[in-house]
């Protein structure tokens, strides 16, 4: 019979979770005899027999359909290079950057210019140096000059909350247009800098306290 | 003459006053502050990141690359400040005695660098500098197996004891000095350093003294991570 020995809601890493061969390590876990140890600090999620550890903080990993906010770091001969906060630039190819005719031989600079925002899709990770882009599919384009701002890629689900509550009560309440990636980036545009500057305050405000229960109350109260 | 009482008044087997903190440096992706005694480290975590030069890149995991730098006006007599034969060793012996833990297989080609400052020394930072970056590291959320946690034990005249300061190193009868660092889970030592004499026996003995101290310290080290959440309520 296997015993979950750990009563924290939070686990360090190195931390034996459960004992016995009933449970089955899942993400931010490993198996080391019998035991159950935490690789990530984070908290403590029991499906069933599985034991995952959702961390608290940590870089962010790119997979295949994720969208992500990037900016145009380097224009080639095929494509873009683009950066999306990871340690080496993802690609954006010619023929999934637009659906307009791109002639021989004319300036990509047209397209996407260097420092331009975008908001893309990936479409493929072999390696962390392998990462390709898209920008077709449903509202990827490139975004006007706004306020650009990064946290932790681990807190995006609270940022977006159930079905985008979160996103929306802050795009409502502040009337700002807002995109956030997976990526941990999030792009903000108000029609006046005290709005940006609210809507950024309540992002970093998620970004700090987003594992605490009652999040949604609390911050409707900090948006009023 | 025998070395009945220690310099601060401590017991022989007893540690420093230490405390930690996590998330100090809002820039870095993950940072702490570990203090024993008047020794405080700071440790701050970036990356992963790209590698440059190329050759040093691994395309089955991470490297981890630590700095180790001790500040110019740390110690009673100013130090030159940059590199030195010291630090270097310093920043070699800190990332071998960290790596056994870490997994960096999900980021090949990629280095994580971990910056040690110490801006106030009394010994044992090697030590400091170790707890510090393995905080630093579980605060970056870059997966670990355990964390590494150090202590320097050694001899003072015909005493063994724990966590020596600077003026027990520079005992007139002769000081030795342990640093050791050990995974806390199954106590295997990832860092066994010796400068001076002991003997057989002593040494065994010190390493039981270790293993006290360095539970005392992963103690504090769990605290800390679990608080670095609490705290902002």
């Amino acid at each position: 019979m296997g015993t979950i020995i750990t009563k924290d809601r939070i686990v360090i890493p190195g931390q034996v979770i459960a004992e016995g061969m009933d449970y089955l390590p899942a993400k931010g876990t490993f198996r080391e005899g019998e035991s159950i140890i935490a690789t990530v600090l984070g908290l403590l999620r029991i499906e069933g027999r599985l034991i995952n550890v959702v961390p608290l903080r940590g870089p962010y990993l790119p997979k295949a359909g994720d969208v992500v906010i990037g900016t145009i770091e380097e224009i080639g001969f095929g494509g873009w290079q683009v950066d999306i906060g990871i340690a080496y630039p993802a690609n954006l190819s010619m023929k999934e950057a637009t659906k307009e005719f791109i002639e021989r031989g004319a300036d990509l600079a047209r397209y996407y210019n260097f420092n331009d925002i975008i908001f893309a899709t990936i479409t493929n990770v072999i390696r962390l140096k392998a990462v390709d882009l898209s920008m077709n599919g449903q509202g990827l384009r490139k975004l006007p000059p706004g306020r650009l701002i990064d946290v932790d890629p681990t807190k995006i689900p609270r940022i977006i909350g159930k079905q985008g509550s979160m996103i929306s009560m802050i795009k409502e309440k502040t009337k700002c247009q807002i995109v956030v990636g997976q990526n941990g980036k999030a792009w903000i545009k108000g029609e006046t800098a005290e709005d940006e500057l609210k809507a950024d305050q309540a992002i970093r405000k998620i970004e700090a306290e987003g594992h605490n229960e009652g999040l949604t109350e609390h911050m409707e109260k900090f948006l009023e | 003459m025998a070395y009945t009482k220690r310099f601060d008044g401590r017991g022989f087997e007893e540690i420093r006053k230490m405390s930690a903190e996590v998330g100090i440096i809002s820039r870095a992706k993950g940072s702490a502050r570990f203090q024993i005694g008047d020794t405080i480290a700071i440790a701050a975590v970036h990356g992963p990141r790209e590698l440059h030069p190329r050759f040093l890149r691994k395309p089955d995991k991470g490297v981890l690359r630590c700095d180790y730098d001790m500040v110019s006006f740390s110690v009673s007599e100013r130090k030159r400040p940059g590199s030195s034969r010291r630090s270097m060793e310093i920043s070699h012996v800190t990332g071998k005695s960290i790596e056994p833990v870490l997994d960096l297989s999900k980021y090949p080609n990629t280095v994580i660098d971990v910056f040690i400052t110490i801006p106030q020394a009394n010994a044992g930072t090697r030590c400091a500098g170790i707890c510090a970056a393995s905080l630093a590291l579980a605060d970056a959320g870059i997966p670990m197996k355990d964390l590494v946690v150090a202590i320097s034990v050694g001899k003072a005249g015909d005493k063994v004891v724990m966590d020596l300061t600077k003026e027990e190193e520079d005992h007139a009868e002769g000081a030795t000095d342990i640093p050791v660092a050990m995974t806390p889970r199954n106590g295997e030592y990832t860092l066994l350093q010796l400068d001076g004499d002991i003997s057989k026996d002593e040494l065994k003995e010190a390493l039981v003294l270790a293993k006290k101290g360095c539970d005392e310290i992963y103690t504090l080290m769990q605290k800390t991570l679990r608080d670095s959440f609490k705290e902002k309520k």
